[in-house]
């Protein structure tokens, strides 16, 4: 199989500046909104990635603006990182017509069509094989256009995994595969979950390349899933890239987490990818340019948040014609 | 006019519509290569090549999502399963990517897909392989159902299923591929959501589709015999449904059977049920009753089946007590 460190990556696309931005962003929106949520403002289920930034930004530094993203309910990191706008992101939080599903997503579905953000998608696993579908589309019309999937360590038992997979390395479907290890399946440790702790090896049963590798650094991560991407784009061919993260709060809201230590806890918490980033932000900017930069961010939130709550709710009038286009069928 | 059997008619309609949009691709299992396992897509892949008549390994789960996927990204996928029974390893990806990705996107996306394949039973092909799997479907927002009864409406109501920017799910009948009707030279899309009366009568109304309007004509030329006047409405498509037509029928005959292949508890025929008492109470002179499958798995044997299976017999009983009533 191919090792594709050993690749020459093209270098991402964004500088490290624009990345510490992006994941600072979406750090702080996350922690708003789960101030939110506390206070009843954010409903329903909230699963946040505080901790696993890095993957989101690195991936999407090395995406173009009209290639797809995919990913599960864990998607506030990815969307934002497409391009979706914070107002957008949190007045969907908010179930607000203002966001980008006008309320009717909410956290776990969110889709930004002119950003290449196709979901936001809370059937696990199930959203791989529609994800290769997008990819499909793309050979079927030589678009150019790369598809990248991500997905947690839970869900590379299901079915959806194995076949969208497969379809994808049969097809030759130009798709990147990042699964997120982030060590547990909701509260279930990766140990009690698979037989084989190393996720990206399943690829050599589908006959596809693969890499495996730590997201502590953004840069790093961009740069790892630049050669995915560019053989994907170049050769339509399908990648495995099993990424090892770490998220920092419990599975969503509703769980304090009691499955792991707080010594295990603040081992990760060392290897912060925001604290990581801002140390190397710093040996190249003047730190007053840092601060000001995480001032813009504390500005854009803060917007946003007044937006979501401003914002109106949905009429139900808009109930009928997003279930169908054209005439409601009954 | 020209004489086509119902395979031939759908076939007719996958074609003239590839024809004429190249976002319009058929996969799944053994549609090219082997020409299709009831040969409805037979010749399909030397006409039109592998890169649009796609054969699938058996994942029916995998490449029903393929098609959501290609399909919220705009193109056409007309996706086969071998029969409607497989699909509930797909359910998944029907019900929660087709059905919901345009409601959880807040209407930025459409699904154009097609899904298609015999439905119901065949001929003693046991419990798994003899689902009715339109009432799973047909409950789901988001999704419409379509079961022709004829080639001509096959053919018209296939075509307008390719060209709706909405899941369509195409309900067909293994024991249907081989009749033969007439279609006219041009026929074209059939509006989705229009019952036709294919008998006239004045006595009681028989709601059917697919197969089940095989058997209500059936029943009903029985019944001419002995001097009772069946109406019979053949549904055609199941969601949307023509609540007007049924309406109108039951208006003039003050009575109303549902006859179905499925299980009776819910579906179809209980939906039916719910209308014409909801939007016809006054005109009904009795009960509206059911004729569906037996409530049981279906058994292989032959006398079996066909004893769990709606027949005309029960069909006649069924209208014989509602006249009964006066």
């Amino acid at each position: 199989m191919n090792d594709v460190a050993q690749d020459v990556a093209p270098p991402p696309r964004m500088a490290l500046a624009q990345l510490y931005r992006q994941m600072f962003l979406i750090r702080r929106l996350e922690e708003e909104a789960a101030r939110a949520y506390a206070t009843g403002k954010i409903g329903g289920f909230l699963h946040l990635y505080i901790g696993q930034e890095a993957v989101a930004v690195g991936a999407a530094a090395v995406l173009r603006k009209d290639d797809y993203a995919v990913t599960t309910y864990r998607d506030h990191g990815i969307a934002i990182a497409k391009g979706m706008s914070a107002r957008s992101l949190m007045a969907e939080l908010y179930g607000k017509s203002t966001g980008c599903c006008q309320g009717l997503g909410g956290s776990m579905h969110l889709f930004d069509k002119e950003h290449g953000m196709l979901g936001g998608h809370a059937i696990v696993g199930s959203h791989i094989p529609l994800a290769a579908g997008i990819a499909f589309a793309s050979k079927y019309r030589s678009d150019g256009r790369v598809t990248m999937c991500f997905f947690g360590d839970g869900a590379v038992s299901i079915q959806g995994f194995h076949e969208g997979v497969s379809l994808a390395a049969l097809w030759k479907l130009p798709i990147v595969f990042v699964c997120e290890n982030n060590e547990y399946s909701m509260g279930t440790p990766l140990s009690r979950t698979v037989s084989v702790e190393d996720i990206s090896l399943k690829a050599t049963g589908y006959g596809i390349a693969h890499d495996r590798f730590f997201a502590t650094e953004v840069m790093e991560v961009a740069q790892r899933l630049s050669i995915a991407v560019e053989r994907a784009r170049k050769e339509s061919l399908p990648t495995l890239v099993e990424v090892r993260t770490y998220r920092f709060r419990g599975h969503s809201m509703s769980d304090p987490g009691k499955y792991r230590t707080p010594e295990e806890l603040d081992e990760h918490k060392k290897r912060d990818p925001l604290v990581l980033g801002r140390q190397k932000l710093e040996s190249e900017l003047h730190t007053d340019k840092v601060d000001a930069l995480e001032a813009d961010v504390e500005r854009e939130v803060q917007d946003a948040i007044k937006f979501a709550e401003e914002s109106p709710d949905p009429d139900p009038s808009i109930l009928e014609s997003t279930t169908y286009d054209g005439a409601f069928a009954f | 006019m020209k004489q086509l059997r119902y395979r031939e008619a759908l076939r007719e309609a996958m074609i003239e519509e590839m024809e004429a949009d190249d976002r319009v691709f058929l996969m799944g299992e053994e549609v090219g290569h082997y020409n299709g396992a009831y040969k409805v897509s037979e010749g399909m892949l030397d006409k039109f090549g592998e890169r649009r008549v796609i054969d699938t390994p058996i994942a029916e789960g995998g490449f029903a999502g393929i098609g959501v996927g290609a399909a919220i990204v705009g193109l056409r996928p007309i996706i086969e399963f071998m029969t409607w029974n497989f699909s509930a390893i797909a359910f998944d990806q029907i019900l929660n990517n087709a059905a919901k990705v345009r409601q959880m996107s807040g209407g930025q996306l459409n699904c154009p897909i097609v899904f298609r394949g015999p439905n119901a039973s065949a001929r003693q092909v046991g419990s798994q392989h003899s689902h009715a799997m339109e009432h799973f479907y047909a409950t789901v927002p988001g999704l419409k159902v379509v079961a022709p009864a004829f080639p001509a409406d096959a053919k018209g109501l296939l075509k307008a299923a390719i060209r709706d920017d909405n899941p369509v799910l195409v309900m067909e009948s293994e024991t249907l591929y081989s009749i033969k009707g007439d279609v006219p030279d041009d026929q074209d899309a059939i509006p989705l959501g229009k019952a036709t009366v294919v008998r006239e009568g004045t006595d009681c109304t028989v709601v059917a589709y697919s197969r089940m309007t095989h058997v209500a004509i059936d029943a009903a030329e029985r019944l001419a015999k002995t001097n009772v006047s069946v109406e019979v409405v053949d549904l055609r498509s199941l969601r949307p449904l023509d609540e007007e037509t049924i309406i109108a029928s039951v208006q003039k005959t003050h009575r109303c059977v549902v006859v179905h292949e499925g299980w009776p508890y819910g579906g179809v025929g209980a939906e039916i049920a719910d209308r014409v008492q909801r939007l016809a109470f006054d005109a009904l002179d009795a009960p509206v009753l059911r004729v569906s499958q037996l409530d049981v798995p279906m058994p292989y044997n032959a006398k079996l089946e066909q004893h769990v299976m709606p027949q005309p017999e029960r069909v006649v009983a069924t209208i014989q007590r509602l006249m009964a009533r006066g």
